[in-house]
């Protein structure tokens, strides 16, 4: 089948771009959509032209490199898809397709369809994480978690950090991607002790990352590939007004004799 | 030159072995951790549990890798689950156990010493991702859930669902995260490694591009440890990610750390097979699959009727037939070469006749629906995303595909490789997997390697040397960076007519022909003569379009194509020298009568140690002796 796709092209970070009008003649239905930009990026090599960059590594809907605007929807059409995992079965002969990249005010477009996504790294060394050293822990089993605490972290655990959630929102919020995070350590006994701090300091560096507020649209649950669900955002708030309360930075008054 | 190689494998029992090279090893004293520099290439399990376990103990950690975080390393895609010898199903396991295993497993063909240590550490793996808030599988009683996988008798294997590597992986990630917020790893994301400097004989830097920017720049340190995953993509067509790569091993080769062993790679038995030429890349079936799945193919050949139309008694289940101990669980190198065979004769389903069946009726009648769907549910929805199929109702179709390379760079018993200074870990050594790895014990390996071997063994070697004393102003750094600016340039300067990907097709077709799942002498040295010649193609008609100073993936993959073009000449090499068949490496040549691999003790029982030698000179190889005194060599049988 053809399939006519629309791509917004931009050299680097500061120039402007445009979208531009290509055709893909010999798409076949068990292609990838990444699969039919290699079609097209090697004929567009082949005839001297610069290929279209776009951010991709396992291909299998895991890494979270992926990611674009298909039709203004982030990842496409089908609902719980990376567009690494997207076929071309779901699309029709003469279909024509407007892709862009993820536009976000923290998320900065380097290339074509691809942008920065580090703000995320930073917001997760915020405070996104267990403070235990290597060598220190106990043994596994010393701890028992219920079944269905360990499967309701596990849900929250399996954001992928592909920053769909933050493109689909009207605010540009990070929201859905960060409280995953808080969640998936809050709903564990591990991640008890630092609940307080993490809360804070992951939704203060949200902030000055300059990602915007939650104003509840639920446009990301909507489309997170992997089905990251909104309750945890109610999560992240309560957990962010309760640190308000008994959330204090570390002391400095050494205690060391 | 032939190489001293010393292993260092500790005198003593096995048992001891390990804590008494603690107890030996030097260590640094704490005031004086923070004046030195460590830079680890790799986020992964291996690099990203090795940054984050020695920037907790006061080292400035310099951590590369080239994805646009550290979080999308490629042990993110592993599914299946991680082995410890932890014994929490009372079913006779232990660290003896599994360090038995995985020497029958690796068919004879990795160091004991280390194996044992791989197997003793595990049990603290578990540990330690557990508090870090991994999400493990739980029983209802709240203590840690197991499944059994191929090559094993126990139940052994922790698991995340179908998502382990991507659960660890975040562990370690934000442990990483943790220190670089403390100030103790800084973190360069969309950076390459494109070579290894190396100074009065130690490994003291790296030269990088920045993928986003074309920089090229320089980073000096105290020791350099390369952990930069497996190189399966030689192979064009593999379950690896797209950017994983052969580069940072291969120019560390280049620079004088030996290969050991690059032909042995594991096809792995369950991948959804080819659907067209246009094929990017391979996409894996969890081998846990066949914990409840059953193989089988039709009795009559070319059987054109579909999977449900074959009445129970055309099918053959291969497996179960030809190994009753082990049945759908025996390991991996088994398990594709039977499906090549029932496949080349002509018994094969779905186009071209290249796939086999995997089917999960009887398990679904057994223990319900529900029960499969917890097990196995987001396996069957990737496998249904992909071929449009529904595996409740069809059974899968699986073909083999590369998956792992169990070949890498040398390392002794500390993972140091032959360049003092440069220490390698994870799929990027040649590892204690031998010949064939067993099922989820490379994340067991990755995260040994970094959590619990290198934090010791590099504090053994900083010891022994003085911090700094080195720059980037160095002149060495400057030529270095030279060289690799002048590659850059020269593959830009072609403008031929076939691109980048042309060529890594055509050479993945000849390692898969004749480097693949069989491989005998003639086909070695056919394979052997093409890949030169489409080398030397790539130098004089590839197109590589755009320029060096901006994000250019064209010429990122020319880079990295251009060293598989390299690499895959050796591995055929290997290939051919080793006149025995062992594990994932089966030359037609040496079998037994039922087509089993036929080891060669005699003249084969060791490491294949591969020196570099210059551009047009013929690599010279050496070999590492191994010596098993505990588990007694003998023909692996898991009938
Ligand atoms: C689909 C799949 C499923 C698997 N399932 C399992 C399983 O269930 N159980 C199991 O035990 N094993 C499994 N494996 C194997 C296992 O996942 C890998 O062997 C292991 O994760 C490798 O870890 P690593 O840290 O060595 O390398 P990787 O995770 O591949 O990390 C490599 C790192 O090096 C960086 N890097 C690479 N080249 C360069 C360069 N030139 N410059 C800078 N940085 C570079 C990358 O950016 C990355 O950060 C699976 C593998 C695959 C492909
Ligand atoms: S929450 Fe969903 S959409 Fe957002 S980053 Fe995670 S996986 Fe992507
Ligand atoms: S490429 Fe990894 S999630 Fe799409």
């Amino acid at each position: 089948m053809k399939i006519i796709l629309n791509i917004w092209r931009q050299k680097d970070v500061k120039s402007a771009g445009k979208m531009v009008r290509y055709e893909v003649p010999t798409v076949n239905e068990h292609m990838s959509f990444l699969e039919m930009i290699d079609v097209l990026n090697e004929d567009l090599t082949r005839k001297g032209e610069d290929p279209v960059a776009f951010e991709h590594d396992c291909r299998e809907g895991i890494c979270g490199c992926c990611g674009f605007m298909i039709n203004g929807i982030p990842h496409g059409p089908e609902r719980g898809t990376t567009v690494c995992q997207l076929h071309m079965r779901h699309f029709q002969d003469g279909d024509e397709l407007w892709l862009e990249p993820f536009r976000a005010k923290a998320f900065p477009v380097l290339k074509d369809l691809m942008v920065d996504r580090s703000a995320f790294d930073r917001i997760i060394a915020a405070g996104g994480y267990v403070s235990v050293n290597t060598g220190s822990a106990p043994d596994g089993n010393a701890l028992p978690i219920m079944k269905q605490c360990a499967e309701m972290a596990m849900d929250a655990a399996a954001c992928i950090g592909c920053g769909a959630c933050v493109a689909s929102c009207p605010n540009a919020s990070a929201s859905l991607f960060v409280s995953a995070k808080i969640s998936h350590l809050a709903l564990l006994p591990q991640g008890q002790a630092e609940r307080d701090r993490r809360a804070m300091r992951m939704v203060v560096k949200m902030t000055e990352e300059g990602f915007g507020y939650c104003t509840n649209t639920g446009e990301c649950e909507a489309v997170c590939p992997k089905g990251v669900k909104i309750e945890n955002i109610a999560r992240m708030h309560r957990d962010y007004i309760k640190s308000a309360f008994t959330y204090r930075e570390e002391s400095t008054a050494g205690g060391a004799g | 030159m032939a190489l001293k190689l010393d292993s260092k494998i500790p005198s003593g029992p096995i048992e001891q072995k390990w804590d008494k090279a603690k107890f030996e090893m030097k260590l640094v004293n704490p005031a004086n951790k923070r004046k030195f520099t460590v830079i680890v290439v790799g986020s992964g399990l291996a690099g990203g549990s090795a940054a984050a376990s020695l920037g907790e103990l006061g080292y400035n950690v310099l951590c590369f890798c080239f994805q646009d975080t550290p979080r999308r390393a490629h042990s993110i895609a592993a599914q299946g689950g991680i082995n410890a010898a932890k014994n929490y199903q009372n079913d006779g396991d232990s660290i003896y156990r599994l360090f038995y295993d995985t020497v029958k497993g690796g068919d004879f063909r990795a160091r004991e010493a280390n194996v044992y240590r791989l197997a003793q550490v595990s049990v603290d793996i578990i540990d330690q991702c557990v508090a870090q808030g991994v999400p493990f599988a739980r029983e209802y009683g709240g203590v840690l859930a197991n499944r059994s996988f191929g090559g094993a008798q126990v139940s052994r294997t922790f698991y995340a669902r179908g998502q382990t590597g991507q659960q660890l992986l975040l562990g370690c990630y934000q442990a990483l995260e943790r220190q670089v917020d403390a100030g103790k790893v800084k973190m360069f994301y969309r950076h390459e490694l494109l070579d290894v400097v190396i100074i009065d004989g130690r490994a003291r830097g790296i030269v990088t591009r920045d993928l986003a920017t074309g920089a090229v720049e320089s980073y000096a340190a105290d020791a350099v440890v390369l952990a930069t995953g497996g190189y399966g993509n030689v192979f064009y067509l593999s379950t690896n990610a797209k950017g994983s790569n052969a580069t940072a091993i291969w120019r560390a080769y280049k620079k004088g750390a030996a290969f050991g062993n690059p032909c042995f790679t594991q096809i792995h038995p369950t991948c959804i097979p080819q659907s067209g030429d246009y094929q990017s890349k391979l996409t894996l079936m969890s081998e846990s699959l066949r914990n409840d799945g059953r193989i089988w193919v039709p009795k009559q050949k070319s059987d054109s009727r579909g999977a449900n139309a074959i009445p129970e008694g055309e099918r053959d289940y291969y497996l179960e037939r030809r190994y009753p101990a082990f049945g759908n669980l025996c390991p991996r190198d088994i398990a594709s070469r039977a499906a090549k065979v029932v496949c080349d004769e002509g018994y094969g389903v779905g186009p071209g006749g290249r796939g086999v069946y995997l089917d999960f009726s009887d398990s679904i009648q057994r223990l319900g629906r529900h029960t499969i769907e917890e097990r196995y549910g987001n396996l069957f929805e990737i496998y249904e995303r992909i071929t449009g199929d529904d595996p409740y109702s069809t059974p899968m179709r699986i073909y083999p595909a590369v998956h792992y390379t169990m070949g890498g760079l040398w390392v002794d018993y500390n993972l140091q490789s032959t360049i003092p200074g440069l220490f390698v870990l994870g799929e990027a050594n040649f590892s204690d997997h031998g010949a064939n790895r067993l099922g989820a014990s490379a994340l067991m390996q990755g995260l040994a390697d970094g959590y619990f071997v290198i934090p010791y063994t590099m504090g053994n070697y900083l010891a022994g040397v003085k911090p700094g004393g080195v720059d980037e102003n160095h002149s060495e750094f400057r030529a270095v960076k030279e060289k690799v600016s002048g590659q850059t340039r020269q593959l830009l300067s072609i403008r031929g007519r076939k691109t980048v990907d042309d060529f890594h097709r055509e050479l993945g077709k000849v390692m898969w022909e004749y480097c693949g799942m069989g491989r005998n002498e003639a086909g070695l040295k056919h394979a052997l003569e093409r890949i030169p010649e489409i080398r030397e193609e790539f130098w004089k008609n590839v197109n590589v379009p755009g320029s060096e100073g901006e994000l250019n993936q064209s010429l990122e993959r020319a880079g990295r194509v251009a060293d598989f073009l390299e690499l895959g000449e050796l591995m055929c090499r290997d290939a051919l020298i080793r006149e025995e068949s062992c594990g994932g490496h089966f030359r037609e040549e040496y079998q037994t009568e039922d087509g089993e691999a036929k080891r060669d003790d005699e003249k084969f029982c060791h490491a294949a140690v591969w020196e570099y030698a210059g551009a047009d000179k013929e690599p010279i190889r050496n070999i590492e002796p191994l010596n098993f005194e505990y588990v007694h060599l003998v023909q692996r049988s898991y009938k």
